[in-house]
C-alpha cells in the first residue's frame, strides 16, 4: 500500500514541478507548485513525519505561495516578455536554449550513478532495524529546544531581519 | 518496499527540476519558484536519512529550512517588486546593469 502511494506521490510531485518550469503563466506555476508541495507533504507522512506534513501545507502551501501570488497578482505581468532585444539576445539561440535541460540531465545521472554505487541504501525504510520510530512532535520539540537552541534563536533573528529588509527594500523612494 | 533509494533518487530528480527551471526560464518569479523547488528536494532528503537513521535531527534541520526559505522568499519577492518599479519588465536580461 505505502509503495503505490509513493509512486503516486513522487509521480505527482515530478508532474507538477515539470509543469512548474514548462508553461509561461506564472499564475498557473504558483498554483502547480502548491499541488507539487502537497504532494512531498504526503511523502513526509510516509516518512513518519506527520508534523512536518502539517507545517509543509500550513508553512509552504499557505503562506510563502499565498505571498509568491500576491506579489503575482500585484505586478500584473502574466507573461514572459520577449522583446526584439530578447529575441536577439546570445542566449536564444537554440543550442544555447537546451544547455539548461541538458545539465539538469547531466545532475539526474551523476546522482543516479552516486546512488547507485552507494551501500546500504536498498534496505527497506519500514524495516524495523531502521531505527526506532519518532515521530513524535514532543520529541522534536525537546530536541529543537535543547540541543538546537542556538539555531533556533539565530533563525529568529533572521526572521527579524528579513522583514526588516523587505519593508525596507519595497518602500517606495522618497517615502519616509 | 520502498527503500531509501527510491527517495533518494526522487529528491535527485526534483532538485534537478529545480535547476533546470533556473538555468532555462527568463522570469524573476518562475527562478525563485525553481529554488523552492530545490529547497523542497533537499528536506525530503533530509527527512528520508532521519527516517533512515531513526533520529529526529532530520525533521528539526527541515523545520529550520522552512523558516530561511519563507526569509527567502519575502525579500526576493520584495526585490522584484523594486525591480519592477525601475523596469517594468520580470526579465533578469533587463536588469544586467548595475545602475540606471
Amino acid at each position: 500500500m505505502s509503495d503505490v502511494l509513493f509512486y503516486v506521490f513522487g509521480a505527482v510531485a515530478v508532474l507538477t514541478s515539470a509543469l512548474v518550469i514548462g508553461q509561461g503563466n506564472p499564475m498557473y506555476s504558483v498554483l502547480l507548485l502548491v499541488a507539487s508541495f502537497g504532494a512531498i507533504s504526503g511523502l513526509y507522512v510516509l516518512l513518519d513525519a506527520p508534523f512536518l506534513a502539517v507545517i509543509q501545507i500550513i508553512v509552504y502551501a499557505g503562506a510563502i505561495m499565498v505571498l509568491f501570488l500576491y506579489v503575482v497578482m500585484l505586478l500584473n505581468a502574466p507573461q514572459e516578455d520577449a522583446g526584439e532585444w530578447d529575441r536577439l539576445h546570445p542566449l536564444r539561440e537554440p543550442g544555447a536554449a537546451r544547455l539548461g535541460a541538458v545539465l539538469a540531465t547531466l545532475l539526474v545521472v551523476q546522482l543516479a550513478w552516486a546512488l547507485s554505487k552507494t551501500s546500504g541504501i536498498r534496505r527497506a525504510i519500514g524495516d524495523d532495524d531502521s531505527g526506532p520510530l519518532v515521530s513524535s512532535v514532543a520529541e522534536i520539540g525537546r530536541v529543537m529546544f535543547t540541543d538546537y537552541t542556538f539555531a533556533f534563536e539565530a533563525t529568529s533573528l533572521l526572521i527579524l531581519v528579513a522583514m526588516v529588509g523587505a519593508i525596507l527594500l519595497a518602500r517606495r523612494e522618497g517615502e519616509r | 518496499m520502498t527503500s531509501l533509494g527510491h527517495y533518494l533518487i526522487l529528491s535527485a530528480i526534483l532538485f534537478a527540476i529545480g535547476t533546470a527551471g533556473v538555468f532555462m526560464r527568463r522570469n524573476l518569479i518562475t527562478i525563485l519558484l525553481s529554488i523552492e523547488i530545490m529547497l523542497n528536494a533537499v528536506n525530503l532528503t533530509f527527512v528520508a536519512f532521519g527516517r533512515h537513521h531513526g533520529a529526529v535531527d532530520g525533521q528539526i534541520i527541515v523545520a529550520f529550512v522552512m523558516t530561511v526559505a519563507a526569509a527567502e522568499a519575502a525579500v526576493g519577492l520584495a526585490i522584484i517588486v523594486a525591480l519592477y518599479r525601475h523596469r517594468e519588465s520580470l526579465n533578469p536580461d533587463a536588469f544586467t546593469s548595475l545602475k540606471w
